[in-house]
């Protein structure tokens, strides 16, 4: 299966056929920091995804505030 | 995973609330966040003028989108801070958001007003880029908003902003910032302008999922200079201790807000005077912003 990723923008294969959250745990990044996107809608970390599938982890944090 | 209100399929886990949501019942749950939270603080009255600072994230956006539902009277600001082709899609993405829901907003532009860009000015203080960019946000939002007849700013800060703002305060014991970290700010001067964080009780992952799921377009990309920022540091550090522990960045701001803060309030106010230059509030004869400009000019 395909995984998008964000900043910067790129794809990596992985071995599909199980849940969204070993598949977060194998690229070690925290389900906390990223909307699991399936085509045009959001998907829970204990779905199922096939070896077919695309997702896309976008990541939610923003910043570089002043902290002020 | 089921919604917890309607037990149909759900798109987001919320672990901190022990809870999981379908499209419509997380758009509700969201929006009754936003309501709590302007309640509570006492926020926005419905004759307010409020203005909404937009950078064409997620976070500010999502919160015009959910103030105009909810019926104010909003108007955006966007401050174009000259940051490359960042801030040229950031600002078409507010633009593109104020056609859609046919709403006013107004362009300020850094370079104008500071006499260069964000880049520059951080060339030329040498200091962080979020410092400069910071402090021109700050003055440039007050005065606009003076200048419009304003009565309120509005911000997007969310429980995420606030938690590692609070974090880096703590782990400095800067005791005079923390009084000041609120959600709402009042106004203390007449040249000052109330400003409130209506998503300060929303997490950032919850906001990045309303902008998707309201179909914001909104920009994913960082701005260029947030690599490295302390702040984001400070977040992932928090994130760390959310998943080992859910919950956890809620119960570090609400318990600091409920229980800790006062503590650290001062009771004498610090005195405020008027920048002898532009007439805005400051401590000291000369305000941040024209001092700021004042090196900027010497320098280009």
């Amino acid at each position: 299966m395909k995984v998008i990723l964000r900043n910067p923008r790129r794809e990596v294969d992985v071995p599909g056929g199980r849940r969204v959250k070993e598949v977060l745990r194998e690229l070690d990044i925290l389900p906390e920091t990223v909307l699991v996107i399936r085509g045009d809608t959001m998907i829970t970390t204990d779905q199922f995804v096939g070896p077919d599938d695309v997702i896309e982890l976008r990541p939610v944090m923003s910043g570089g505030r002043d902290p002020r | 995973m089921k919604c917890r209100k309607c037990g149909g399929q759900a798109v987001l886990e919320l672990r901190r609330h022990n809870a999981a949501f379908c499209v419509d019942d997380f758009v509700e749950f969201f929006r009754n966040q936003v309501r709590e939270a302007i309640h509570r603080y006492r926020m926005l009255e419905r004759g307010d003028k409020v203005l909404v600072a937009v950078s064409g994230g997620k976070d500010s956006l999502g919160l015009w989108d959910v103030l105009l539902d909810e019926g104010y009277t909003t108007t955006g600001l966007y401050l174009d801070l000259g940051i490359f082709e960042y801030s040229v899609e950031s600002k078409s993405k507010c633009e593109a958001f104020a056609a859609k829901r046919g709403v006013p907003l107004i362009v300020s532009t850094v370079a104008e007003e500071v006499g260069a860009p964000v880049p520059v000015i951080k060339a030329v203080t040498r200091r962080p880029p979020c410092s400069g960019c910071g402090l021109s946000k700050r003055y440039l939002t007050n005065r606009v908003a003076l200048e419009h007849g304003f009565s309120v700013v509005a911000t997007g800060h969310n429980l995420d902003d606030e938690a590692a703002t609070l974090f880096g305060s703590v782990m400095h014991w800067q005791t005079d910032a923390l009084p000041r970290q609120s959600p709402a700010l009042p106004s203390t001067h007449p040249k000052l302008v109330r400003r409130v964080k209506p998503l300060y009780r929303l997490s950032e992952r919850e906001t990045a999922a309303y902008a998707f799921l309201r179909k914001i377009d909104y920009i994913v990309e960082e701005c260029p200079f947030a690599k490295g920022a302390t702040s984001i540091a400070h977040k992932e550090i928090l994130n760390r201790m959310e998943d080992a522990s859910p919950g956890a960045k809620h119960n570090f701001l609400f318990g600091f807000l409920d229980r800790a803060r006062p503590a650290f309030e001062r009771t004498e106010a610090l005195p405020l005077n008027e920048c002898a230059r532009c007439g805005q509030v400051t401590t000291g004869t000369l305000c941040a912003f024209c001092k700021l400009a004042d090196q900027v000019k010497r320098a280009v």
